[in-house]
């Protein structure tokens, strides 16, 4: 029997199959590469911060560190690149794998700890790491590392002449972090997750193993956003504590997914189409010599949508739908 | 060896009491409603821009500006909450969320503004009496603007402690009690929120003149000090202003170990390193309520 979830939950596999086709055509008129390049950025970022959605949003544990489980992705990542000749397909999995195995070395002493307690740890353990790399010569200290071009193929995922094979390999990540949520809202485990996240004693009384169900957010999690660090890596081809290790970024990976609505399935790509054009754009546009008036719109940008829209800006899209069905 | 031992542990002292009260003012907002503020380095960071500019402007000593700096803080910290943090409590939808990202956004804002204002240079405030002096006690240097700086704290944290036995320090505590019935006698919670505010903002405003006397002054200046001063409030345990002080005072301690023994770049590897570990045998830090 097709009951009222299951309609809802092939529909939402419907549009998400609409998007990709609509995503996959996207660029082909576009060649500017400035264009290009924005929307790689902004479905990079949306795929990041699906990834942070599941241990963000749906089980409810607010990770402010996660460029941790990014920057372990791309040192993973590219050394293996740079030093062993591995081909980055493989090596973005062994980064996801380490950026897994990291989050739940990091989870297993953190999610003992409630609320705000548990961020801040997350922020300290991220900071750790990123004052560490900055000293550890082996991993390239403070001035980073360089991933040398060895032509032009899908096999060393670099490309140089056209952005467009680019788009197609953030794009199968969006795809990937999205299936992913789909798959596991709909699971056992998702709905252990949104009841971590609403109530943990009621969530205990009605069997659910809360620490388990927290360390599975925390592995998926913290996999798919090693395998985001991999990918960034590979697409700039340089890598160095500040761009893919600081806090600034945890925050980036996060606030997409609470703009465009926490614990949702379109919440992070809705976020990530608002907020990454916006703060590219004002950047580029306002911010060159580091003015700073694009860091006062980006934090206006932030305090509104926060204070306007709790539930984020998927909501607004949500009760357009919901008027449009009665 | 035995100066070289002093040296460290008073340097360690001096850098705490400032790292307890930038903590202290963070800790009395989160324990009376349950609000991190994430602009909290920035308010340090706006104090320190306050009396570089009025010391530029008035010519006065900057030690002498340190009430109309705390005076304007306060204004602030109670503009904060009116504008914004009374609003972010009464979200109903994902409010833990809310308040993280209200106090974020407000924190990248003041960064914003800083760097729209000041650019982006280090500035350092060179006109106070006590610039460049040092107190010597045999072999043991102590820098005078530190010394005053660490002074002012433990005045301020007997200030903090004064206010709690007035009137207002009561109906403070009775509203941190219980939100709902202080409202039954008579307490106008929505002005001890905003008065909270001032206090906690004039608090981190105080830390932050006496700190311009002997640190550079920046737009990123204040991000690094509230990484200290969370760490600070969750190792001492949050609400607890006790733990405050003695969290800082641990943690000024720790980092001026690990800066002397390993090695001046890890020196906050060592603070942290220590907040983990207590942390794991006490996950409501050492003085929370549990």
């Amino acid at each position: 029997m097709a009951n009222a979830i299951t309609i809802r939950r092939r529909r939402e596999l419907l549009i998400g199959a609409i998007l990709l086709a609509v995503l996959a055509v996207l660029p082909l008129p576009l060649h500017d590469v400035y264009t290009r390049n924005l929307i790689i950025i902004t479905l990079l970022f949306a795929g990041l911060a699906q990834a942070w959605n599941i241990l963000g949003g749906y089980c409810g544990q607010i990770s402010l560190g996660h460029s941790l489980y990014f920057g372990i992705g791309c040192y993973v990542s590219t050394l293996m690149f740079v030093n062993g000749h591995i081909p980055p397909p493989i090596g973005m999995i062994a980064g996801g794998l380490a950026a897994a195995a990291v989050a739940l070395l990091v989870g297993w002493p953190c999610f003992r700890l409630s609320g705000h307690y548990y961020a801040i740890a997350t922020v300290v353990i991220q900071e750790i790491a990123y004052l560490l790399a900055l000293n550890w010569d082996w991993i390239g200290g403070a001035s980073g590392v360089y991933i040398p071009f060895r032509g032009e193929s899908w096999l060393n995922l670099q490309f140089r002449t056209d952005k467009l094979p680019w788009h197609y390999v953030v794009l199968a990540f969006v795809a990937l972090t999205w299936l992913t949520a789909w798959t596991l809202e709909g699971s056992r485990i998702g709905f252990a997750w949104r009841a971590v996240k609403d109530d943990v004693i009621a969530a205990r009384s009605l069997g659910v193993r809360i620490f388990p169900s927290k360390m599975a957010a925390a592995g998926v999690s913290g996999f798919l956003t090693g395998v985001g660090g991999a990918i960034f890596a590979q697409y700039v081809g340089y890598i160095d504590p500040d761009s893919i290790l600081s806090g600034p970024l945890a925050i980036l990976i996060a606030l997409p997914a609470v703009l465009g609505g926490v614990g949702t399935l379109w919440g992070p790509l809705i976020g990530a189409a608002v907020l990454i054009p916006l703060k590219e754009l004002s950047s580029s546009y306002l911010g060159s010599s580091g003015s700073g008036f694009d860091l006062m719109l980006y934090g206006l940008l932030i305090m509104a949508v926060a204070l306007l829209r709790p539930q984020g800006l998927g909501s607004l899209l949500k009760r357009g739908a919901d008027a449009g069905a009665a | 060896m035995l100066e070289t031992i002093a040296q460290v542990v008073l340097s360690g002292l001096l850098m705490g009491l400032i790292y307890a009260l930038v903590a202290a003012g963070l800790s009395l907002i989160f324990g009376l409603m349950d609000v991190v503020n994430f602009a909290h380095g920035e308010l340090m960071m706006v104090a320190m821009y306050a009396v570089f500019t009025l010391w530029q402007v008035s010519g006065l000593d900057p030690f002498m500006l340190l009430p109309v700096v705390a005076a304007l803080l306060f204004g602030l910290g109670i503009a904060i909450y009116r504008l914004l943090i009374a609003r972010a409590l009464s979200v109903r939808f994902n409010k833990g969320m809310v308040q993280i990202f209200v106090t974020f956004g407000l924190a990248i804002f003041i960064r914003g503004f800083a760097q729209f204002v000041y650019g982006g240079e280090f500035r350092s405030i060179t006109g106070t009496v006590l610039a460049n002096r040092t107190a010597s006690l045999g072999d043991v240097y102590l820098p005078l603007p530190q010394l005053a700086a660490a002074f002012v704290c433990l005045c301020a944290f007997a200030g903090l402690l004064a206010i709690s036995r007035t009137e207002f320090g009561r109906a403070l505590e009775a509203t941190r009690e219980d939100r709902e019935a202080v409202a039954l006698i008579g307490i106008d919670r929505d002005r001890i929120f905003a008065l909270g505010w001032g206090l906690g903002a004039a608090t981190v405003g105080v830390a932050g003149v006496m700190l311009a006397g002997f640190y550079y002054v920046s737009p990123n200046v204040g991000a690094n000090f509230a990484l200290i001063a969370y760490v600070t409030v969750a190792l001492g345990g949050f609400g607890s202003m006790l733990g405050a002080l003695a969290a800082g005072l641990l943690i000024g301690e720790v980092e001026a170990i690990t800066a002397a023994v390993l090695e001046p770049s890890l020196k906050q590897v060592g603070m942290f390193a220590i907040y983990l570990a207590v942390l794991m045998f006490r996950p409501r830090g050492l003085f929370g309520k549990i």
